[in-house]
Order: C-alpha cells, then sequence, then structure tokens
C-alpha cells in the first residue's frame, strides 16, 4: 500500500517559487496500479518521484505499508522500491545478468541465490536466459531493454513499484505487447504500483485507479470507469477527449453485456423451422446454426428460408464473427462495423455458444452510467430552480 | 647511411635515453593520473569550483616549458634539486593535468542522467555509483586524456635534457651544442617514435578498459 500525506514540492526558479505538486494526499491499495496522468508540466512525475526521494518532498508525508518512510535512510528505502524509467538506464557496462541482478549485490545476497534470481526472472518476462544473461544491453532491441528494466525493478521481489513512462519510448504494437506480459505479470505478483503515464489510453488499459493532475493538483482520482462516465470538471472532461464514452468500450467485456437468450437452429432443422423460430424471436435477417455442440457454424438468412425448401445444412452462410466472454466491447463494436451486424454470437473458451451481443445492449450498458448520474443530479436540483 | 651507422654504434646509449625517458614521462604521468583523476571526479560535484581549476590547468600549460624549468631552478634549489629529474616530473606532472582532469571532469559529467537516475532508483549510494557506473563508463575518455597527456609530455621532456634530466633530449642537446646532426637528428627522430608508439600502445590500452558493453555498442553504432 502506498499512502501519500499532503505532499509537497516547491521548486525555487529564478523566477520565484513553482509549487510542482501541492498538497498531494492519496492513497494505493495493496496490490493495485495506479495511473498518475496529466499534461507535462502537471506534477505527475514529481509526485512519483518524491516517493523515492529522486526528488526531495518539501513538505508532506509518504507511507509504505503504513510506514513512514521518512525515518527510513534513503539507500535503503529505494532497495525496497521497483523503479522503471522511460529511458530504461540499463548500465550499459554491465551484462544483463549484471544488471538484474543489481539491487540483490547492492542488498547483499549470496551469489548463489542471485543467481538463480536472474534465472527466475528471466522467465518471468519471457526470455531466453541462457541467450540473454550473458549480453550486454546495447545488444538487445528496445523492447527487450525494457523488458530488462521491469525485470531488474522485480529482482528484489520489492513490494511496491514506481514506474516513469515505462513504455513510452517503445513503439506502439510492442508497447501494447509488453502491456499486455506487464498485466498478466502483475495479476500473479499483486505488486502495489505508481505508474505515470501521459496517455489516456494507456492508463484506461493499465490502470486500478487513475489520478488525473493539474498544475500539480490532484483533480480527481477515480477507477477508470467511473473517471470517464463521471469526470468531476471541465478539464477532466477535454483531457479525457470527446470520444472518452468509446474508451469506456476497453473497460467492459463482453460477460458483462452479453444476453443469454438468443434463438439457434441445428443442420438438421427444416428451413421451415428456421424461419419460425426467426419469426418467434423477431430477429431481422438471420439466425445461428450451431453444431450438435453448440459451436456456431453459420447463419440462416430470413430470405433463405422465404424462397428455399430443404435442410438448414445445405442453406447456411459464413459466419461473420464471433467473440469471446472475455473480449472487450471495443473489439466488437469494431467487428460489428466491420461486418455490418447489429449482433453477434459470443462463446467461452471452449467454442461453446453462450449468448449474443447487440449493438442495443451495448449502447444500453454505456448509457446507463450517464442516465443515474443525470438522475442523481436532477434529484439533487432543489425544487422550483 | 651515416645516422643510421651512428645509431648502431651507439645502441647502447639510446636505450638507455629511451629508457631513462619514459620512466620521466611514465612516473610523472603516472602520478598526475593518480591526482588529476580523483580532482576531476571531484569538481563534477561543484561547476564554480570546476570552472577554476580547469582554468588554471590551461593556464598551467600555456607556460612554456623552459620558463617553467627556469621558475623551479630556484625554487627547488632550497631543497637541492634544483636541476636534474625531479623539476623534469614536476613539470610534466604539471603539464598533464589538464588533459587528464579535463577529460575525467568531461567524462563524468557527461554520464547519462537516465543512468545516474538509475543507479540512484536502485539504492546505490554515492561511492557504489561512482565505482559501478560512472567510473567504467568514463574511462575510454579518461584513457583518451592520459594518452593526450603522455604524447604532449613525450615533447616537453626532450627539453628537460637542458636541466641535465637525462632522457633523449641529452641527443638534442648535445647534437645543437656540438655541432653534430647525426645526434640532433637521432634524438629527434626517436622522440617522434617513442610519441607515435606510446600512442599506439595506450590506445591498445584504453580499449582494453572500454567496459565491453560499451565497445559493442560503438562496434554497431
Amino acid at each position: 500500500m502506498i499512502r501519500l500525506d499532503n505532499l509537497t514540492k516547491v521548486f525555487d526558479t529564478p523566477d520565484g517559487a513553482v509549487v510542482a505538486a501541492d498538497h498531494i494526499s492519496m492513497e494505493v491499495p495493496r496490490g493495485e496500479i495506479c495511473v498518475l496522468l496529466g499534461p507535462s508540466g502537471c506534477g505527475k512525475t514529481t509526485t512519483l518521484k518524491m516517493i523515492n526521494r529522486i526528488v526531495r518532498s518539501t513538505s508532506g508525508k509518504v507511507f509504505l505499508d503504513g510506514e513512514d518512510t521518512s525515518g527510513l535512510d534513503t539507500e535503503a528505502l529505494r532497495r525496497n522500491i521497483g523503479y522503471v524509467i522511460q529511458q530504461i538506464g540499463l548500465f550499459p557496462n554491465m551484462t544483463i545478468e549484471e544488471n538484474i541482478t543489481v539491487v540483490p549485490k547492492l542488498l547483499g545476497w549470496d551469489k548463489q541465490r542471485y543467481k538463480t534470481r536472474a534465472r527466475e526472472l528471466m522467465d518471468m518476462i519471457a526470455m531466453d536466459a541462457e541467450a540473454f544473461l550473458k549480453r550486454y544491453p546495447s545488444e538487445l532491441s528496445g523492447g527487450q531493454q525494457q523488458r530488462i528494466g521491469v525485470a531488474r525493478a522485480l529482482a528484489a521481489d520489492p513490494p511496491v513499484m514506481l514506474m516513469d513512462e515505462p513504455f513510452g519510448a517503445i513503439d506502439p504494437i510492442n508497447r501494447a505487447v509488453i502491456q499486455d506480459e506487464f498485466l498478466k505479470m502483475q495479476a500473479e505478483l499483486q505488486k502495489t504500483i505508481m505508474f505515470v503515464s501521459h496517455d489516456i489510453d494507456e492508463a484506461i488499459k493499465m490502470g486500478d485507479r487513475i489520478a488525473i493532475f493539474r498544475e500539480g493538483k490532484l483533480v480527481q482520482y477515480s477507477e477508470p470507469d467511473e473517471l470517464l462516465s463521471a469526470p468531476k470538471n471541465t478539464f477532466v472532461e477535454s483531457f479525457l477527449g470527446e470520444d472518452r464514452a468509446l474508451k469506456r468500450l476497453n473497460l467492459v467485456r463482453v460477460r458483462d453485456v452479453i444476453s443469454d437468450e438468443i434463438g439457434t437452429v441445428v443442420g438438421n432443422d427444416t428451413l421451415t423451422t428456421a424461419r419460425e423460430r426467426i419469426d418467434a424471436h423477431g430477429y431481422r435477417d438471420a439466425i445461428l446454426l450451431v453444431d450438435d455442440r453448440r459451436r456456431p457454424i453459420g447463419v440462416i438468412s430470413r430470405d433463405t428460408t422465404g424462397s428455399h425448401q430443404g435442410y438448414c445444412r445445405d442453406h447456411m452462410r459464413g459466419l461473420p464473427a464471433v467473440v469471446n466472454l472475455g473480449d472487450d466491447l471495443r473489439k466488437v463494436a469494431s467487428l460489428m462495423f466491420a461486418h455490418d451486424t447489429t449482433w453477434l454470437p459470443c462463446v467461452d473458451d471452449n467454442g461453446t455458444l453462450c449468448g449474443q451481443i447487440t449493438q442495443r445492449d451495448m449502447t444500453h450498458h454505456l448509457g446507463s452510467r450517464y442516465r443515474a448520474r443525470r438522475s442523481a443530479a436532477d434529484s439533487e436540483k432543489p425544487v422550483g430552480s | 647511411m651515416e645516422l643510421l651507422q651512428y645509431a648502431l654504434d651507439n645502441l647502447g646509449l639510446l636505450g638507455t635515453r629511451t629508457l631513462e625517458h619514459i620512466s620521466l614521462v611514465g612516473v610523472a604521468v603516472g602520478i598526475a593520473t593518480l591526482t588529476g583523476v580523483p580532482i576531476g571526479i571531484a569538481i563534477t560535484q561543484n561547476e564554480r569550483v570546476a570552472r577554476a581549476v580547469l582554468y588554471v590547468a590551461s593556464i598551467i600549460v600555456t607556460i612554456p616549458s623552459v620558463a617553467l624549468f627556469g621558475v623551479m631552478i630556484p625554487i627547488l634549489s632550497l631543497i637541492g634539486q634544483g636541476i636534474g629529474y625531479l623539476p623534469a616530473v614536476i613539470a610534466v606532472l604539471l603539464y598533464s593535468q589538464l588533459p587528464i582532469i579535463r577529460n575525467t571532469y568531461t567524462a563524468i559529467h557527461n554520464v547519462d542522467p537516465a543512468l545516474r537516475e538509475a543507479a540512484r532508483g536502485v539504492g546505490m549510494s554515492q561511492r557504489q555509483r561512482l565505482r559501478m557506473v560512472e567510473i567504467p563508463l568514463a574511462v575510454p575518455v579518461i584513457m583518451a586524456g592520459v594518452r593526450t597527456a603522455v604524447v604532449l609530455n613525450i615533447g616537453v621532456m626532450a627539453i628537460a635534457a637542458y636541466i641535465g634530466a637525462g632522457g633523449l633530449g641529452t641527443f638534442i642537446s648535445r647534437g645543437i651544442s656540438q655541432s653534430d646532426p647525426r645526434q640532433l637528428i637521432l634524438g629527434a627522430v626517436a622522440v617522434s617514435l617513442l610519441a607515435i608508439i606510446a600512442d599506439y600502445a595506450l590506445l591498445a590500452l584504453q580499449k582494453r578498459l572500454t567496459p565491453k558493453g560499451m565497445a559493442v555498442s560503438s562496434a554497431t553504432a
């Protein structure tokens, strides 16, 4: 757990005092990722760096797991906090192994222990220990270097990690891969993480909570869905962008919106049966065809049932797309647009049909937060205004 | 031919003088390295001090060596060392400070701030940062400074023959006073060759001392 209590930084500049961070108080629960987000110069990085004293705070306190860190020795404090920076900062004079064991060595681990740890870490970041441990940072690609940077931060298994735009210098494709890998790792490691970003999409993807900064002040500190559906003021609104409702698509999974009511036919049903079911369910254009294990294999269009006779298996059309319960709505929306359809069948990990997702369900789900908020606001209005 | 014959006839003397020369420069630059590198590191802590130190070192280099020897004679005569080995070593020691201090300062000062931050972030003390990161990274540039000092001072040391310090300059000074071009040219050629060989030898050493990971990056860059 990380708790900041009125953390403040005032820089003395030739033009007078500049308050870079103004009485920041916030708490990151154990095992969560908190993304500090804001335009440049908003104080997010300063706030982060005061936690491991790369920047000295002017006033205020930092608590880690309930313990006031102001009594701790600076070096001891830093060795107990994983630190990842945008420029990666691997030591070019050291091998990969030396780089990732630097903190264990500083902590005085014996050789056997830190060597074993180096191999564990390489497994964790899915890099081949034999191939890489003896190489130098300059021989690695940017993405590989940043993985090593993360491994170095994790080396002594610190409970807390600070990450300053860790994936900012990596190309977008690799960045997405590394973000996914990191989230997978975090699901197991359950570190308490503060993460600076200026990328709203990254924040939504990585953050359990998001803290929006502006001009040294913490403006809003909420969970991503809350943030996007209920921005506190116009600054937050404009920072999140006009398309913030669309960004929420990333946060909602198919399983949150799925309706399990779906009519289907099997190959041995006749087209007449298909027509009856299409009408019974009120479908506009087609009905789903599943195999004997309820896996979607095609669709029977309404037009076909009118113009042809016979069994469904002989008249099916290809399936436009299928979505998984774990997919996010952004992917669903994208598939719907691509295939010009308003609904898609949903399957579980075995490929078995679980239900369907419709555009109506999606807009309804996303809109419900706004409606709830508006009605709450309305009810607060004094009578007669 | 005549020159070659002279050199062959005096091969023993040439060897002795060369060794003297190497030892004079070696001792002087060796001590200069031991003093210059710590000074160069120390002044990275304070920019104003750094500027003052580098300024003084630059001024010293502008003093002609003959003048420097002249100044030292009365001072060192107080301890009976007015001429000979000691003033020669001191002169070279002083001349060597600038390239060594300046290169050390520049190298440490120019260590990538991100690396410095990473080193702080993993919890290295200032001493550990110097030992594990900053000095290893600075070694190639520091060594380049030592090389400059050596090459520069192999020439300066030739003049030290005039204050009886020995070395290859002896051939030159005798060649002039005895109007003997053979000795003059032998001394001059020997000094030049020594400078070139020393430069290459130190370059090889510099490459060896360069941390491996950095050699890789400069090779691929």
